[in-house]
């Protein structure tokens, strides 16, 4: 099986804080694989890294190397703009854009890389809003702005117009933490069908989500990756102290 | 430890004040049981809503004082001349003869050329100093865009006649003129260096230190999460500015507004530059005059009543026009605000 990320000794720092250390790890292909780990252990930061949104807050910086499909995004010839454009980011608070409609919020991403016809918006966005379980509720409100929607709707929303531009990767930031059990159920049947067609790479803060959801799990702390392995044997039968410690409570 | 029911009964107890200060200036909160919360310092409160009520009300109180002084200094040109005056076009201190129109005109021409010229430079200042530039220069960048805000409009006026006015002329105009004046008649040939063209260019520098602060703030409340979405879509920085543009609309109508008051009654450096001849000109690279320019040229030398009672009326007008605008403005600035109501969910 493919690989579709491979993580070489990558450290990140904010200023003179190093926020993740050494970390390598092989994400496959069309497989769901979730980052746990208390607070501050640079879960967000590392998925970050995967589209180079890292470097965006001032003075952050990343070394080592992180090959997508093989081509080391950090080299210096890489526009972080095309990367960015394969894949789909998913954050953790809904952000659909307040001046557009549901219809724009979809097809943002596809306006940016020049699509303009007509037909091919309308089919991308209702393909996108289906795939993200929203087109049902919003399939005669598309002209409605974008905030008009619940807070779970408003995620699904992000979620479509991560999709509509047909990544090949979907980074999900703790999708469902701003999110009641129910929002955040449907959410998660979403995440599962999604894998079928993309890579998708979640960070959570529950751990029985990611247990839920993912195929791999890889448990950080501060800025180490401590174990990373197949979900069900690390939670079963963790190999690491700290990673018995974390998910049966003890701390985090 | 009192029971809920007698700490209700207590907090309505509290509601005698209601007449001691209006009701209105007390929120009303779910934690009180909606009840008006009163505070204990009920004299040193009295005092405090009164001299507020006082301080706010006497804005509107100069409003309306002005206009009446205006109106009635104005009395006996609105009698003469009636609404001709409005549309009248010569202005005639021999024979008592007075329109504003080429004032009018003049006024809302350089107020036009000064938006149309400031406002995407300022724009882009704003985006610079908000999103696109190194953190340690927008502070140098930043200053000095608004010491421009500083400078008196004298010095602004001296230099756009000594030195901005000639440049314009020898350089600026006539590539202009030569290649768009064929298709813009308003841009023909020939130019003149105080003109309409040099008032509206002057103002326009003038008023991008107000509309580039205030744009630059709206700027910068564009919440990151709005940008870190556009930016994970692989957005450019042209695309993720476009973004911030169409979140901060509304900001940018506002300062905008502010720049166009800002022009509208700007006196001192446009009559310096303008050329003060009374007429609507054929071209825009012809001398003009506005309303503010000939009240302070002309103010000293009106001796006889109906002379300064007509210069009166032209400030009456302006004001009117001032006031027009700003109205004009907070309709817009409302309507495009109504969009984000209850939308932006923190």
């Amino acid at each position: 099986m493919a690989y579709k990320f491979e993580v070489e000794q990558v450290d990140a720092w904010f200023g003179a804080k190093q926020a993740l250390k050494q970390i390598s790890m092989k994400i496959k292909e069309n497989s769901i694989t979730a980052i746990i780990g208390p607070s501050g252990c640079g879960k967000t930061t590392l998925l970050r890294c995967f589209n180079r949104m890292h470097e965006l807050v001032p003075d952050a910086r990343v070394s080592g190397r992180l090959l997508f499909d093989g081509q080391n995004i950090y080299d210096d010839d890489v526009d972080p703009v095309k990367i960015r454009r394969r894949m789909g980011m998913v954050f953790q608070r809904a952000n659909p854009f307040p001046m557009m409609s549901i219809f724009d919020n979809v097809a943002v991403g596809l306006k940016m890389n020049g699509v303009r016809n007509k037909a091919k918006l309308r089919e991308a966005v209702e393909r996108s809003l289906k795939r993200a379980y929203l087109w049902d509720e919003v399939n005669d409100a598309l002209d409605k702005s974008g905030v008009s929607l619940s807070g779970g709707q408003q995620q699904r929303l992000c979620i479509a117009r991560a999709l509509a531009v047909e990544p090949e990767v979907i980074l999900m930031d703790e999708p469902c933490s701003a999110l009641d059990p129910t929002a955040t159920a449907k959410i998660e049947q979403l995440i599962m069908g999604l894998k079928e067609q993309y890579t998708v790479v979640i960070v959570t803060h529950n751990m029985q989500q990611a247990a839920r959801v993912s195929d791999y799990t890889a448990f950080l702390y501060l800025g180490e990756l401590v174990e990373y392995a197949e979900t069900v044997p690390l939670f079963e039968n963790p190999r690491m102290e700290l990673t018995e410690q974390y998910i049966t409570g003890k701390f985090g | 430890m009192k029971r809920p029911s007698e700490w209700r009964l207590s907090t309505a107890s509290l509601s005698y004040g209601k007449e001691l200060a209006p009701s209105f200036f007390y929120p009303t909160t779910p934690e009180y049981g909606g009840r008006r919360i009163m505070p204990k310092e009920i004299t040193g409160d009295r005092v405090f809503t009164w001299l507020a009520a006082g301080i706010g009300s006497s804005v509107i109180i100069i409003i309306f004082l002005m206009a009446y002084e205006l109106i009635k200094e104005s009395r006996l040109a609105i009698d003469k001349y009636g609404l001709g005056f409005v549309w009248g076009t010569t202005w005639d201190p021999v024979f008592f003869e007075f329109g504003a129109l080429p004032l009018i005109w003049g006024t809302l021409v350089t107020s036009a050329i000064a938006l149309l010229l400031a406002v995407p430079v300022s724009i882009g200042v704003a985006l610079v100093l908000s999103h696109f530039s190194p953190v340690r220069f927008r502070f140098a960048i930043s200053f000095l865009v608004e010491l421009l805000a500083a400078i008196p409009s004298v010095v602004y006026g001296l230099w756009g006649l000594f030195t901005l006015a000639p440049i314009l002329r020898d350089y600026i105009y006539p590539p202009i003129s030569s290649t768009l004046g064929s298709v813009v008649p308003i841009l023909a040939p020939p130019v003149i260096a105080y003109s309409v063209m040099t008032g509206g260019v002057i103002l326009a520098i003038m008023i991008i230190p107000t509309i580039s602060a205030i744009t630059r703030d709206a700027f910068a409340a564009v919440p990151l999460a709005q940008r870190e979405a556009v930016i994970s879509l692989g957005a450019t920085r042209w695309e993720t500015a476009r973004l911030v543009m169409s979140y901060a609309r509304s900001g940018i109508i506002g300062a905008t507004i502010l720049g166009l008051g800002r022009a509208v009654g700007e006196t001192m450096a446009v009559t310096m530059v303008i050329g003060n001849r009374f007429e609507i000109p054929s071209t825009l690279f012809q001398p003009g005059y506005t309303m503010a320019a000939i009240i302070a040229n002309e103010f000293t030398e009106a001796t006889e009543d109906i002379y300064l009672s007509a210069l009166i009326e032209v400030g009456l007008v302006l004001f009117a026009v001032a006031l027009v605008i700003n109205m004009f403005a907070q309709i817009i600035v409302r309507r495009s605000l109504k969009m984000f109501r209850g939308a932006v969910r923190e």
